[in-house]
């Protein structure tokens, strides 16, 4: 579709307020060669419960529905792998679902979870995610990714999704970075700040202290795209519980108000149509008449430089919840950035910057923890946990790991769940001498977008402190 | 693990997929230790192969071998994008679902194709056959909606050139890949062998 109705556009309205009681985590890594893929989900499932003082057993008791997030069955080569997780966590015979949309699969499935709740057919859901990417030679793992893609008209070519996400790349550098020296190093900022982050993350495994340079003189994958500007290949797990208001509160005495909305773009980028943008609440229609003009090529929407999917999932998100302007109302955001430049294209898409002027959020240092330009706390700071470039992509874990990071801040609890030395011990990684706490100050509401493919799926999850819920949303 | 002098073959009769030959060409497991001798796990080859039906795209799969690069065009007068041109091929109008007209664009193509976006990587996933550096390009099309990809098989990619399509005639595969792209006035005697403008 390239216009849409008022019924398509209606912003959804649950019928009860959905809260996210906790979630948890396993140690990600390259490879898991001695541990099953069952020994990384239930470690995700204890570190859940324990975070709420219960054991996994006590937790067990109150979930009635379960989703599973995992996208590629070939890398498992295990059909129904839902099936074996689902008995491993001793969850039988409650119902059980798979859910699989690519890279925004974790967010996916706490969106099937949350509607669940929502709609009052269960009062706790689990949302559990996984992906098992070490068990096939790298060259095998690229051919998989690439059966992500169109099979007849793009898997052929190359086997290599990272060229056909490449071309928007080229397009967006193009047109909207004007090919500018400059701009490229905004981009490979985004990786230095990213791989710094994952530093202070025990779960994470793409830390590292690097600097612009190191990532400009990396290999080139796809100009203009070098090793260090792409996201990591990860295995792990990561598992959120939701709830209704009562079972939340019987569960613990800190729930989370958690709310979904999702967006759709074709699976070949070769499909987009031209199309008007559609409209977030900071935006105004006049400000992209002269799109073109001010970036010559940047005219078509979304064209090859916008992911109308990311746009939508912003679209219904922030009207369901009373979002205005993103970077006043939020105080973090976990982005998906699985490349740099997609990283950036993001920010647009969002409305924390306005179409083409996605670098300024970077180049203002609003996205770090602490602005490296004014030494003051960063406006919206952006992907603490290293996101998919410093952090992991475990793909049908990381939109789930998403949202766990900006809860724990919001939980005021991030510092003691990536600082704590026995986590660090258990992982067998050195806890860095310089580690530093990052949890935001009086974080309140935080963001996170799970995206898939070429833009296929992308959802946008909004977390909010019940004492700070946003005036404007579905149940004022 | 394969041989491709025995692979087999199949047809389809009364509607059905009649497989002949051999597909299987069974491997051993073999163990996964780590330094010290200790079973971790065990490798799983195996040679698979799919029956895949091109259904409504057959006709374009088939027209490149013959040289001809066909598109489908919505000629339902009551839909509200009627009119619209898709390449990539789509079988039905994806506004209201009729069944579009499959037209030919090839004349179209060699006048007045040129680069959208195009990328190069010297990275391939597994059974990948184009050769490396691998150059796509997405090529918009004049009066069409949509924008194909393709590999560049000569020349250098750059936004706005023009390129034209070269089509495998000579023992066509019958996929994506009996179609790629060269740089306008590219010479005839310089195309890939089996290609043809």
């Amino acid at each position: 579709m390239i216009t849409f109705s008022d019924r398509q556009l209606k912003i959804p309205k649950m019928t009860k307020p959905v809260y996210l009681v906790t979630a948890g985590m396993s140690k990600f890594a390259r490879a898991f060669p001695d541990r099953k893929t069952e020994e990384i989900c239930i470690d995700a499932f204890t570190e859940a419960a324990n975070f709420i003082d219960m054991t996994p057993a006590e937790m067990k008791k109150y979930i009635h529905t379960c989703y599973y997030g995992h996208f590629a069955d070939h890398f498992g080569d295990q059909l129904l792998g839902e099936a074996a997780i689902h008995d491993r966590l001793g969850l039988d015979p409650l119902g059980n679902i798979g859910v699989k949309t690519g890279g925004a699969t974790g967010g996916s499935t706490l969106w099937e979870a949350y509607k669940t709740v929502a709609s009052g057919y269960s009062d706790c859901t689990l949302a559990l995610g996984w992906e098992r990417m070490d068990e096939v030679p790298t060259d095998e793992g690229n051919n998989y990714i690439s059966c992500a893609a169109d099979k007849d008209w793009e898997t052929p070519m190359g086997h290599i999704y990272t060229g056909y996400y490449a071309v928007m790349a080229q397009k967006y550098w193009q047109v909207f970075g004007k090919e500018e020296e400059s701009f490229r190093r905004t981009m490979a900022e985004i990786s230095v700040k990213n791989h710094g982050y994952g530093r202070m993350n025990p779960h994470a495994h793409g830390g590292m202290k690097i600097t612009v340079d190191d990532v400009l003189n990396s290999p080139i994958v796809a100009h203009p795209l070098r090793a260090l500007d792409c996201c990591l290949m990860s295995v792990g797990a990561a598992c959120g519980i939701l709830a209704d208001e009562k079972t939340a509160y019987e569960m613990t005495d800190n729930p989370l108000r958690i709310d979904l909305a999702a967006g759709s773009h074709t699976l070949r980028a070769a499909d987009r149509r031209d199309m008007e943008i559609p409209l977030l609440p900071n935006e105004t229609k006049d400000q992209y008449r002269n799109l073109d003009k001010e970036f010559p090529g940047g005219g078509r929407y979304p064209g090859f430089t916008g992911f109308l999917a990311a746009r939508m999932a912003a679209y219904y998100a922030y009207r369901m919840v009373g979002i205005e302007d993103p970077t006043k109302d939020l105080d973090l955001v976990e982005l998906h950035d699985a490349f740099t430049i997609s990283d950036i294209q993001t920010y647009e898409d969002i409305g924390i910057r306005p179409y083409g002027h996605g670098r300024d959020y970077v180049e203002s240092g609003d996205c770090y923890h602490t602005n490296p330009r004014t030494g003051e706390p960063g406006k919206l700071p952006a992907n603490l946990s290293g996101g998919l470039i410093g952090c992991m992509h475990s793909v049908g874990a990381t939109g789930i790991m998403q949202v766990t990071e900006v809860a724990q801040h919001i939980w005021n609890r991030w510092g003691e769940m990536h600082g704590d030395e026995a986590k660090w011990e258990r992982f067998g990684r050195e806890k860095p001498k310089d580690w530093q706490n990052l949890q935001v100050k009086g974080a309140k509401r935080g963001l996170a977008i799970s995206h898939a493919g070429v833009g296929s799926h992308v959802t946008c999850t909004i977390v909010q402190h019940p004492d700070h819920v946003l005036p404007g949303g579905m149940f004022e | 693990m394969s041989c491709k002098e025995d692979r087999g073959t199949v047809k389809v009769v009364d509607g059905k997929y009649k497989p002949s030959g051999k597909f299987h060409y069974p491997a051993p497991n073999t163990p996964i230790k780590d330094e010290k001798g200790k079973l971790l796990g065990i490798t799983n080859p195996r040679d698979i192969v799919h029956m895949h039906s091109y259904g409504g795209e057959a006709i374009f799969f088939e027209s490149l071998g013959k040289g001809k690069l066909m598109a489908t065009k919505c000629e339902n007068p009551d839909c509200e994008t009627t009119g619209s041109i898709y390449m990539p091929f789509r079988i039905f109008c994806p506004d209201c679902l009729t069944r579009n007209k499959v037209i030919d664009i090839t004349a179209k193509a060699k006048k007045n194709a040129i680069v959208h976006s195009f990328m190069i990587t010297e990275r391939t996933g597994a059974f990948n056959t184009l050769p490396t550096p691998i150059k796509f390009v997405n090529v918009e099309f004049e009066g069409v909606c949509t924008i194909l990809m393709g590999a560049l098989i000569r020349g250098e990619p750059k936004i706005g050139m023009r390129v034209v399509p070269i089509f495998r005639t000579k023992k066509p595969d019958y996929t994506i890949l009996d179609l790629l792209w060269v740089p306008a006035d590219w010479p005839a005697k310089d195309l890939p062998e089996g290609y043809t403008y």
